[in-house]
């Protein structure tokens, strides 16, 4: 096996010359597609800027189906890619299988806890950065009807609307906020008609704020939303641009950093639970010259209060992954 | 007789083919500025230049040969079997319903009862359409393919609301009974002592599937009911003549295909992911009809189509990771093998049959 193996990076360093050292980083997006222009974007951005500022090179692989996960995964070990990021908690169980049987690679996993002494499990508070989407979402929504619209039908999008609707009825006690799904698979993740389908639902149900928390699905919340002239927020990257002035915010959650920090580690990676919060800059809401205009001096200065108030305890954002359930709802 | 040899009909026209497709991805490849050459070692390396990809090759293979043999045993009764793809994720759920619900404590017989629970679901979901066909004689392509999406629609419902473990967010079903994975061809090579495809996925499963390349050879050609499957096939009138009952052999042999395509669960699933998951097949039982085209509907000749597509398979997985060509056109290049092995099958065998009669005539002449 040794000498095959020799031959085999022999062959792959002469017949790929230019390509990639051995020690490289490696990235594997989740369904949805590496331009999503949200998750796994965001995971992307993260890759391109640790290459801008380390002139590094790494390997990248965008899943087609759910079947390929451990191939994907055993192939980037074997190739000597160190460390490995993940993209998305669908790859928790496929990696508690394979990270034993790597035990001098470095695995990093976004929004999952795989407990594996090799393996940097990633994990962010998305009910702080959704809570502050819903404070603004209850300073802008006139109709005391806002909406969420979630990707796949997971526990963890139901912790953003948890948050979302705590922090909507932190100021509209009374307020309403409707639900809606996109599917039960992963293909939810990348359905923007039916993203735009279930807007127009909401819309009609008077909703004038819509949270899109689904992955590709939310560029049709959003399209959706700014046709019916409404306000929309989006998710995971910074999506005020989509729609200038008609996108309230984006609740950004910073997997371009846990990327970033995950390669620029290298394999040197920490094992264990890491939490990206609101205090370290994980998850926040979005605010830049797209959006400038419609927050207002009151919204920012509400949304601080409740960015003091979490980060002293004050206020104690549920989530909804600790017993299933959501007392704002 | 007015044909050419066999050899070149079954060995000439698929390698003309093939090379023709050849050409036309290294167009394509040329057009968007990659190194076609870069790009066929990549594949020849990344799929046979290493225990490591024949492990991935023949793993893709064994899930051809039987979705292939599926298409051969149906077409042979003249029935164009589409519904390989749903056959195969339905086998996919009796397997995982078998190794999850029944106690088995070793896989030497999980391994049979898989293959009962994998053949019996394939077989069912054949049978309503092979029905539908033989007594309201609505189209079997229609039928079948329509059933692909019923199957992965069910096949979802039952992973999401059914199989799901509690407190799992991936649709996909608990892992199976440790004691029920299949070997690998790996560990079978390490017991005699040779290092060989380590970490590769393929399984036992692919010396079944040899098994049952020659099972069906001896269906089709040595048995009375694949005599009546093939006279079915060239003439349903003459058939009924000779006292073949239509309805029968169109079920039997449609529930023989639908048996066969459910098989290559125990491949995928039994063996290689060891839970069931969402688009399990992955095409395969797609793939299984240009196999079944390029292999002549012939067990020997699908057993060829298969390692090659296992290769396109391997090999296009391979251009993924190790070149910048994006995955879009890797699916490109798979197609154009399959459109000129399959579709376009007589535009390279007709000129060539010309050739090769052109040349008999004017040798005939010489002497």
């Amino acid at each position: 096996m040794s000498l095959k193996t020799s031959l085999l990076a022999g062959v792959a360093l002469t017949a790929f010359g230019a390509g990639a050292a051995l020690a490289d980083p490696a990235l594997i997006y989740d369904l949805g597609g590496k331009f999503d222009k949200s998750f796994n974007e965001a995971a992307y951005m993260g890759a391109q800027r640790w290459v801008e500022e380390t002139g590094g090179t790494y390997r990248e692989l965008e899943m087609q189906s759910e079947a390929q996960r451990e191939q994907a995964l055993r192939r980037l070990a074997e190739s000597g890619s160190n460390p490995i990021v993940m993209a998305g908690f669908a790859f928790g169980d496929v990696l508690g299988q394979v990270a034993p049987d790597y035990p001098d690679t470095k695995f990093a996993i976004i929004d999952m806890v795989v407990d594996q002494p090799n393996v940097q499990s990633i994990v962010f508070t998305e009910e702080q950065g959704s809570y502050l989407a819903g404070v603004m979402a209850g300073m802008a929504s006139e109709s005391g009807t806002v909406g969420f619209i979630g990707g796949m039908d997971i526990p963890l999008i139901h912790k953003f609307h948890c948050g979302f609707a705590q922090g909507f009825k932190s100021i509209q006690p009374e307020g309403n906020v409707l639900m809606n799904f996109t599917g039960t698979t992963p293909a939810a993740w990348n359905d923007p008609v039916r993203g735009g389908e279930l807007a127009r639902a909401q819309i009609s149900q008077g909703a004038d704020v819509i949270y899109a928390a689904a992955g590709g699905t939310g560029i049709g919340v959003l399209q959706a939303a700014a046709d019916e002239g409404i306000l929309s927020i989006g998710v995971d990257s910074n999506q005020n641009a989509l729609h200038p002035g008609q996108v309230l915010t984006s609740m950004v959650k910073r997997v371009d950093n846990a990327v970033f920090e995950a390669f620029t580690a290298g394999t040197d990676l920490e094992p264990g639970i890491r939490v990206m919060d609101l205090a370290a800059g994980g998850v926040d809401v979005a605010i830049d010259e797209n959006n400038a205009e419609l927050v207002t001096d009151e919204m920012q200065a509400a949304v601080e209060e409740a960015r003091a108030a979490i980060a002293s305890g004050e206020v104690t954002v549920h989530d909804y992954m600790t017993d299933n359930t959501c007392p704002a709802s | 007789m007015d044909k050419m040899p066999k050899w070149a009909d079954v060995i000439l026209t698929p390698l003309i083919s093939l090379i023709l497709a050849m050409g036309i991805s290294a167009l394509v490849i040329l057009a968007i500025g990659e190194s076609p050459w870069t790009a066929l070692t990549t594949m020849v390396d990344g799929a046979l230049g290493s225990s490591y990809g024949w492990g991935f090759t023949l793993y893709y293979a064994t899930n051809f040969i039987f979705t292939g043999l599926a298409v051969m045993v149906a077409y042979h009764a003249a029935l164009f079997n589409i519904g390989g793809e749903g056959q195969a994720a339905m086998g996919g759920l009796g397997v995982a319903l078998v190794l999850l619900y029944l106690p088995l404590p070793h896989w030497a017989l999980a391994l049979p009862v898989a293959m009962l629970g994998a053949a019996a679901f394939g077989a069912a979901w054949a049978f309503i359409p092979a029905w539908l066909q033989a007594k309201r004689g609505s189209h079997i392509v229609i039928t079948t393919i329509m059933f692909n999406f019923i199957a992965a629609a069910v096949l979802s419902y039952v992973l999401v609301n059914l199989l799901r473990p509690v407190g799992s967010m991936d649709p996909a079903s608990a892992r199976f009974p440790a004691e029920t994975a299949l070997p690998r061809l790996s560990e079978l090579a390490a017991w005699v002592g040779i290092a060989w495809g380590r970490n590769t996925p393929v399984n036992i499963t692919f010396l079944v599937a040899v098994l049952a390349c020659v099972l069906v050879w001896v269906l089709i050609w040595r048995t009375r009911l694949g005599y009546e499957i093939r006279a079915l096939g060239k003439s349903e009138r003459g058939a009924v003549y000779a006292g073949i009952n239509p309805v029968r052999i169109t079920i039997v042999a449609m529930l023989i295909s639908g048996g066969l395509a459910g098989m290559m669960a125990i491949n995928n699933v039994m063996g290689e992911s060891g839970r069931l998951v969402l688009n399990a097949v992955e095409g395969a039982g797609f793939i299984g009809i240009a196999v079944a085209l390029m292999g002549r509907n012939h067990p020997f000749g699908i057993f060829l189509a298969a390692l090659l597509f296992g290769f396109l398979y391997q090999g296009g997985g391979e251009l993924a990771l190790w070149t910048s060509i994006p995955r879009e056109l890797i699916v490109v290049i798979q197609a154009l093998v399959i459109l000129f092995t399959g579709a376009l099958d007589n535009m390279v065998r007709m000129p060539l049959e010309r050739l090769f009669l052109a040349l008999r005539r004017s040798g005939g002449q010489a002497r």
